[in-house]
C-alpha cells in the first residue's frame, strides 16, 4: 500500500499542490477552466499550513483505523480493498461531518455546493502518481510504500 | 526516533496488533469458531470486520430483532423528512454479510442467555450455540409512565420502523401538529424532520435550555434563537403529564386504541397535538443477560477488552457502559463512533487478539436547520479549576469555545464553523498537554503546525499514522 510522506524540511510554502489538487478535482481537470468557468469551484483536498518560515502541506493520512470510517453514521466512509485508500462514496454521504469532529488531522473538509458532501484526498485514483506530489517542486511530497 | 510519552497511548494499539496478529492467526485460522453477535448496527459491523481480520474460517453469526439488514439509525431522521429515500438506509455497500460471509437471524428476538451451555435461544425457540458472543443489543427509548403513553399517535424514534410508522400516521391522518417531549439531539432532529413534512411543532424540555446535556448556555440560545425563527414553539422547564385522547377516553368504544388529542404539561397547560413522540434518551437494552451472573449497573459492565463480567461473553455500544476518559468514570456513552470501535475491539479479542478499549467521549455533530454544531467532552464545567478559551461572532453566528483543565483540553464547542474541529478532538482524546501551544489554540489558522514538532511529526509522517 503506498502513502503520501511529508517532508516539511523541503515545503517552500508554494501551494502549486493545492492548485494541482482543485484541478485534478475539478470537472474539465484544466487550470483555466476549472478556475474561471466552473462554478462552484472545485476543492483542493490538500492544505497547507504555514508559520514563519516553516511549512508543509497535509492531506488524509488514510489511517490504519481511520476514525473518520468508524464515526461515518451511513458508510459513505470507507477502505479501498486493493489500494488501502480512505475513501468517500459521494453519493451516500449526508453531510453529517461526523468525520470532520474526529480527524486528527482536520484535513476533510466540507463541499457545501448542491449536496453537502465531505470532501479528502482520494490519493488521486486512477493516476500514477498523486497530482500534489508529482508537481511538487521540492520534493516535500513523496510516494512511498507503507 | 524518540518518542515522548504522549505516543504511548497511539502506539498500544499498533504493537498489540502487530504482535497478535502473528501469533495468534495461525492457530485461530484452522479453528472452527462459533461467533455469535446480538444486534445489528454499528457495534456489529466493527465486530465482524475485526473478527474476520483474524479469522475467515469460523462462522459468525447476527441475531436481530429487526427484519432489516444493518442500516443507519441516526439516518431515521432524513428518512422522515424525506432527504433520503429506503435504499439509502442501508448502511455502507450491501453486500457486507456476503463479503464478511456472515450468517443472519434478521427480525428474531434473542430471548434467553444460557451461559453454562453457551446457548443464546431465540423467540422462536431455535438453540444458536456460541464459542464467543457479542452483546451489541443497543439502547431501549425512554417511555415516561404517563397516562396514554399507548394511544395511537404516540412514538419514540431511534429505529427505522419509527421513521416508517410517523411517516404513515402523518400521511394518513394528514396530522398538523405535533409535540415533541425531548430537546436533546434527537428530539431536535425529529422536529427538524416533522417542520419539513409542514407540521407545527412544539418541544417541550424538562432543563432550562435545549441540548442542555451537551452545549454550554450560548451554543443552546443560539440553536434555539435558529429553532425559533423557523416557528417553532419551544417550552422550558415542563413536560408531558397527561397524553389525552380524541373523545376523552383513552380506550375506544370498539375496545382499538384511541388517537391523541392533547397533551396536559406538568404545570396543568394543555397543548392541542395529533402526535407525540418522546425523545428523552435511551437506556442500555440489556434484558438478555437479566436472570445471568453477567453484571449489570447502568448498562452492561466490560472491562478493556470490552469483555464481560463472564468470560467469552462480550458487549460493546449502547448497551455497555464503558470507560469515558474525559469524566474518568464508568458510563453508557450511547455514540455512534463509540459503538463501532468498543465492537471492533471486542471482536479483535473474540478472533484471539489482546486490544484494550482505550476509553471513549461523549461527541456530536450535528447540524439543525443548516447550522453546524460539534460538541466535544465537558462542554460546560460548572467547577473553578477550569480554563474557558471561547469566541463569538454573532453576525457569523459562530461560536467557539475550549475547556481546559490543567493544560489539557477536556471539551468543546464549535457553531458554524466547524472545519479541523477533530484535531482538538484528539488533543483530547490522546490527553496532550496544551501548555506550550495553548495560546494558538483559538486561532483561526490554528493547525498541526502549531504543535510541538516531535508531536506533529510522529503524527504525519512516522509510523504513527494510526490514532
Amino acid at each position: 500500500m503506498k502513502r503520501i510522506y511529508i517532508k516539511e524540511e523541503y515545503c517552500i510554502g508554494c501551494r502549486l499542490c493545492e492548485i494541482h489538487c482543485l484541478v485534478q478535482h475539478s470537472k474539465s481537470k484544466k487550470i483555466i477552466k476549472a478556475f474561471k468557468r466552473e462554478f462552484p469551484r472545485a476543492l483542493p483536498r490538500i492544505l497547507v499550513e504555514e508559520k514563519g518560515y516553516l511549512s508543509f502541506a497535509i492531506q488524509c493520512r488514510h489511517c490504519e483505523e481511520a476514525p473518520c470510517i468508524e464515526a461515518c453514521i451511513t458508510g459513505a466512509m470507507y477502505r479501498d480493498k486493493t489500494t488501502g485508500a480512505v475513501l468517500c462514496d459521494e453519493d451516500r454521504c449526508v453531510g453529517c461531518w461526523m468525520c470532520i469532529m474526529v480527524c486528527p488531522f482536520g484535513v476533510i473538509k466540507r463541499n457545501l455546493e448542491k449536496k453537502k458532501i465531505a470532501s479528502k484526498c482520494d490519493l488521486c485514483q486512477g493516476e500514477e502518481m498523486p497530482v500534489c506530489v508529482a508537481n511538487c517542486p521540492n520534493e516535500a511530497l513523496e510516494l512511498r510504500d507503507f | 526516533m524518540l518518542l515522548c510519552c504522549v505516543f504511548q497511548s497511539f502506539l498500544r494499539y499498533t504493537i498489540y496488533d502487530i504482535r497478535h496478529t502473528r501469533v495468534s492467526e495461525a492457530f485461530l485460522e484452522d479453528k472452527k469458531m462459533h461467533y455469535v453477535i446480538v444486534g445489528n448496527s454499528v457495534a456489529a459491523v466493527g465486530a465482524v470486520e475485526a473478527i474476520r481480520r483474524r479469522n475467515k474460517t469460523g462462522s459468525v453469526t447476527i441475531i436481530s430483532d429487526e427484519p432489516y439488514s444493518v442500516y443507519s439509525r441516526p439516518l431515521i431522521s432524513y428518512l422522515l423528512a424525506g432527504k433520503v429515500d429506503e435504499n439509502m438506509m442501508f448502511y455502507g455497500k450491501k453486500n457486507f454479510y456476503e463479503e464478511n460471509n456472515v450468517e443472519t437471524k434478521l427480525g428474531q428476538t434473542a430471548v434467553e442467555l444460557d451461559i453454562d451451555e453457551r446457548i443464546v435461544e431465540l423467540e422462536n425457540k431455535e438453540l444458536v450455540p456460541y464459542d464467543k458472543l457479542l452483546i451489541a443489543t443497543g439502547g431501549t427509548p425512554i417511555i415516561p409512565q404517563v397516562e396514554g403513553k399507548d394511544l395511537k399517535g404516540v412514538f419514540t424514534f431511534t429505529k427505522w420502523d419509527d421513521a416508517k410508522n410517523i411517516k404513515d400516521f402523518i400521511k394518513r391522518n394528514s396530522l398538523k401538529r405535533a409535540v415533541v417531549v425531548g430537546g436533546g439531539s434527537i428530539g431536535l432532529k425529529a422536529t427538524e424532520a416533522l417542520i419539513e413534512l409542514g407540521l407545527k411543532v412544539t418541544v417541550v424540555e424538562l432543563a432550562d435550555r435545549i441540548l442542555s446535556v451537551t452545549f454550554d448556555q450560548r451554543a443552546s440560545q443560539m440553536v434555539e434563537d435558529n429553532l425559533r425563527k423557523r416557528g417553532i414553539e419551544i417550552i422550558f422547564d415542563n413536560t408531558v403529564a397527561q397524553i389525552k385522547a380524541k373523545g376523552g377516553h383513552n380506550k375506544g368504544s370498539s375496545g382499538g386504541k384511541r388517537r391523541v388529542s392533547g397533551v396536559v404539561l406538568r404545570d396543568k397547560r394543555k397543548l392541542a397535538c395529533d402526535l407525540v413522540i418522546f425523545a428523552i434518551g435511551v437506556s442500555p437494552s440489556a434484558s438478555l443477560v437479566k436472570d445471568t451472573p453477567v453484571r449489570v449497573k447502568r448498562g452492561i459492565l466490560v472491562d478493556e477488552y470490552m469483555q464481560t463480567s463472564i468470560s467469552d461473553v462480550y458487549a460493546a455500544g449502547d448497551v455497555v457502559e464503558a470507560f469515558d476518559l474525559v469524566m474518568g468514570i464508568t458510563r453508557p456513552i450511547p455514540i455512534w463512533p463509540n459503538a463501532y470501535r468498543q465492537g471492533s475491539v471486542a471482536g479483535c479479542n473474540m478472533a484471539g487478539g489482546l486490544k484494550e478499549y482505550q476509553g471513549g467521549l461523549a461527541m456530536n455533530s450535528v447540524e439543525i436547520f443548516g447550522v453546524s454544531t460539534i460538541s466535544v467532552g465537558q462542554t460546560d464545567p460548572d467547577e473553578e479549576n477550569y480554563q474557558v478559551l471561547q469566541e463569538y461572532n454573532r453576525g457569523r453566528r459562530e461560536y467557539k469555545k475550549i475547556v481546559l483543565k490543567e493544560d489539557f483540553i477536556v471539551g468543546a464547542i464549535f457553531i458554524g464553523s466547524i472545519e479541523r474541529a477533530g484535531i482538538i478532538t484528539a488533543l483530547i482524546k490522546e490527553r496532550t498537554n496544551v501548555r506550550n501551544f495553548k495560546d494558538y489554540l483559538m486561532r483561526e489558522d490554528f493547525g498541526l503546525i502549531y504543535l510541538p514538532s516531535d508531536y506533529r511529526k510522529h503524527m504525519v509522517s512516522g509510523m504513527g499514522i494510526e490514532v
